[in-house]
């Protein structure tokens, strides 16, 4: 090998080749192959399933899954470069912090907190409907270049239901086909159906933020989750059983099959399929194109054991995670990439995050116990997300949630202690001691607004083991994101101090990004989605504008961040693709929309 | 340039050079390092293949540690969590054993870290940006901190000093106001050696440090339990739960005579 030209095996040719195997690529494999589509999936990381990986006897274990990274992306073959702003030089994040990249069967499905989430109606006009209501400055001061999603609400229910049906989602509507329902969030767009499952349970810390949001005339409601409240048999024949508040969700796998992942909802059905082959431990290296660059031939990936092939395919479906999708389009040539001196160009543009901020709340007299826990736990106020309250005169456009949410107590990453104390010594020490059981937080979870010097590119130094060149990030909060946040965080602190404790602590989202403390998984934007080839990587099916058998899945499409959870949005554009690929384009191979 | 890689071989080779928990299960390492596999029409699920957490070595000494970094560290420990009637020190939750088995292991290594060129020292935003490893960074940083301490206080070693002046020499790192040399960045020093030090306080026991599950006692976690659902709507009320790691806890174990 060293010394002859590169051998790389051409295989068979086959109808779709999936680029990652997480959420998305297991809802398309399955959809194809339901279709009778021949489909490999090719997927970087490990097998992993349940009784294996994350079994109960070993599963909860902080040290392991959260602060050595078990499950995440290991940053040491790949990672990528971050900066605050263009002026500044990008070096690589050596280690991961902020976000925490999955990889392997399952992907982030593996290691999310279960949160599910519908986008308000008006998320998806955030450009037209800002405009409408508050006029131009709204949306194009501190730089913002939102967008319009090119797809509405009312498209795209039925695949949010889809994916509720799948995950058995727990859960009480507050919008029910038009008429609100006691007991649900009244701000949601309308429903089609009730949640398959009801809600959990609330714990002493989510109680008493929805009866002191309540007082203040807010509107709590228990959070959608995919921790289940009770046993459910998805339609795939998939059964979950019901949550037991381990407390051990978001970094971890719940050895329970209590949470919704690819594992506990779709594999088991798609895994038998003799028109679905998985293959691990092989990594894309790019999409391979015609010498008219007009269509994709397939994909070119290595193997674990450094061997390379070519797998042809009549479609590619990236279905990797938000930032290995814009890389390989940029590493491919497809799209033109975007430039923030100009503004021209789409791949890589409006990358966007989540703007996350919390309030902690201390009482003497009251054990909340916060080791009884689960991913989605939570109470919830929807009062002050999107569009949902009037923002004139408030100088910002976006809002949160508000969640007194309680994801459990893992003494290394969650023991709050009062403001002023200090991170060691005895003072801390006794903070921890008085503090662990009586405390909980507030989670602000907010939008994101994109803005020309948010992007993504292709870093000019830095390459992976590959020899390919890393990502770069460029990214801040700009001032609508602070904005945003102070005037959320604000909302919260009332709800705290409704609660009548000894205190709060406040947790403002503060300066620039930083990469060290963790945040959230929440990275969007990058390949948008949009009405225009001239605005936008992919029309509202997913489907690349410049080469129409070539599919980007995930929150990359999002235009700009919105005040929620991005996964079931996620799920319900790549239901949207699977069934435009299956009804129209598999008659007629090529746009599925005109440019 | 050479196109070929055998990450196996790399983790195996790695393994091999390490201390701790050097045993064949780093086939199945759960996140890299398999061989290439393919499925088709059957779930790939095998017996006795579960991917548990790897073996600690010994349960005393030190093993990566000489004793002058040692004798750093069991001092710097005992100031970032002192010893009280509350609950226990770290030194007295064996934090420093902790410590110096996760830096003769992967974690010390760097494994899970990006240590590659070209190194800029960054903006304070862009987190670490080290070219050492965390073994490599303590073994450079508590030598440079020796330095620091021996030319700011005629001589002494850090161990030496009173426990006030201990405090103000941690505090400057954790500041950044006390500057290192040896290519020692004082502050990205002090978060990694304060995380690691809460990791072995509060991490299962059988990491080698919460001696007792005395961190997990002192705050009220009763380890990881199961279930909880018939607490969920127990409002107000401890849980009476006794406290235990995955191997179990005293009372588990009857002594045979």
């Amino acid at each position: 090998m060293e010394d002859g030209p590169e051998m790389t095996i051409t295989l068979k040719p086959v109808d779709a080749v999936l680029v990652g195997f997480g959420w998305t690529g297991a809802i398309m494999g399955q959809e194809l192959c339901d279709a009778g589509l021949n489909v490999v999936a090719l997927e970087r990381g490990p097998w992993r399933d349940t009784a294996t990986d994350f079994a109960t006897g070993f599963a909860q274990d902080e040290l392991r899954y959260m602060w050595r990274h078990h499950l995440f992306q290991n940053v040491t073959y790949d990672t990528l470069t971050i900066r605050n702003n263009v002026n500044q030089e990008a070096l690589p994040m050596r280690h991961l912090g902020s976000f925490l990249l999955g990889t392997g069967v399952g992907s982030g499905g593996v290691h999310w907190n279960g949160q599910i989430w519908r986008f308000l109606p008006t998320d998806f006009q955030t450009k037209s409907h800002n405009l409408r209501r508050y006029g131009k400055k709204a949306v194009t001061d501190y730089d913002l270049t939102v967008q319009d999603w090119g797809v509405t609400y009312e498209e795209l229910e039925p695949y949010y239901d889809k994916f509720d049906r799948l995950c058995g989602t727990s859960g009480k509507a507050g919008n029910l086909k038009g008429q609100l329902q006691p007991g649900g969030n009244p701000f949601e767009g309308p429903r089609s159906n009730e949640y398959p499952t009801p809600p959990m349970p609330q714990t002493y810390g989510p109680t008493l933020f929805g009866k002191a949001a309540a007082e203040l005339g807010r509107h709590p409601f228990p959070h959608p989750t995919g921790n289940l409240s009770q046993a459910y048999t998805n339609p795939l024949g998939a059964q979950l059983g019901a949550c037991t508040y381990c407390g051990f969700c978001e970094k971890f796998g719940c050895g329970n099959y209590s949470k919704a992942s690819p594992q506990t909802t779709i594999l088991p059905s798609l895994m038998l399929k003799s028109n679905f082959t998985l293959k691990t431990e092989c990594e894309v290296l790019r999409v391979e194109m015609s010498s008219d660059r007009k269509r994709a031939t397939g994909v070119t990936y290595v193997n674990s054991a450094g061997e390379e092939f070519f797998q042809p395919a009549e479609m590619v479906i990236l279905s990797a995670y938000v930032l290995q999708n814009v890389r390989l389009l940029l590493l491919s040539g497809i799209g033109k990439p975007y430039d923030p001196k100009t503004g021209e160009g789409v791949v890589g543009k409006n990358y966007a995050y989540q703007t996350m901020s919390s309030v902690n709340v201390f009482f003497d007299d009251k054990i909340i116990n916060p080791f009884i826990g689960a991913g989605a736990l939570a109470t919830v106020i929807d009062d002050f997300n999107g569009d949902n309250f009037d923002h004139g005169g408030l100088g910002f456009i976006g809002g949160a949630y508000i969640a007194g949410m309680v994801t459990g107590g893992r003494p290394i990453e969650m023991i709050y202690t009062p403001q002023g104390t200090p991170a060691w010594g005895m003072e801390w020490k006794h903070a921890a001691a008085k503090n662990y059981l009586r405390s909980f937080s507030l989670s602000v979870h907010g939008s994101n607004m994109s803005c020309r010097g948010n992007y993504l590119d292709l870093d000019p130094t830095y390459r992976d083991i590959h020899g390919r060149p890393m990502l770069r990030m460029t990214f801040d909060f700009n001032g609508n994101d602070h904005k945003m946040s102070d005037y959320l965080t604000d909302r919260a602190a009332e709800i705290a101090n409704a609660m009548q404790p000894r205190e709060i602590k406040l947790n403002r989202r503060t300066g620039s990004w930083n990469v060290t403390p963790y945040q959230t998984t929440h990275n969007t934007g990058g390949a948008i989605m949009g009405d225009s080839p001239l605005t936008s990587v992919v029309n509202k099916y997913l489907q690349c504008w410049d080469v129409p058998n070539v599919f980007s899945m995930g929150a990359g499409a999002f235009p700009q961040n919105a005040g929620y959870n991005p996964t079931g949005t996620v799920a319900a554009l790549a239901y949207q693709s699977a069934q435009a690929i299956i009804s129209q384009y598999l008659k007629s191979p090529g746009p599925l929309v005109r440019g | 340039m050479k196109k070929t890689i055998d990450r196996r071989k790399f983790l195996l080779g790695s393994v091999a050079a390490g201390v701790a928990g050097a045993s064949a299960a780093a086939i199945h390492d759960g996140e890299l390092g398999a061989p290439p596999r393919t499925f088709r029409a059957a779930v790939p699920y095998e017996e006795g293949t579960a991917d548990a957490p790897p073996e600690l070595s010994g349960n005393s000494g030190y093993v990566y540690f000489t004793p002058a970094e040692a004798a750093f560290i069991e001092a710097a420990v005992a100031r970032l969590i002192p010893d009280d009637p509350v609950g226990p020190g770290a030194v007295e939750a064996n934090v420093p054993f902790f410590i110096d088995r996760q830096l003769a292991g992967p974690f010390g290594r760097g494994d899970h870290y990006y240590l590659g060129g070209p190194w800029a020292k960054g903006t304070p935003e862009q987190g670490y940006q080290s070219r050492f490893s965390p073994a490599q960074l303590y073994r450079a940083a508590i030598a440079a901190i020796e330095r620091y301490v021996a030319s700011t206080y005629n001589g002494v070693t850090f161990g030496k000093l009173p426990a006030p002046d201990q405090d103000k020499v941690l505090k400057s790192f954790e500041s950044g106001d006390a500057k290192l040399d040896g290519g020692v960045d004082a502050k990205s020093f002090f978060a990694m050696l304060l995380q690691n030090t809460k990791e072995g306080y509060f991490s299962d026991p059988m990491y080698g440090g919460n001696k007792d599950m005395g961190g997990w006692k002192m705050i009220g976690f009763p380890g990881a339990h199961y279930d909880y659902k018939d607490w969920v709507l127990r409002h107000g009320e401890r849980v009476p739960f006794p406290t235990v790691g995955f191997k179990g806890r005293a009372g588990w174990k009857t002594v045979p005579k």
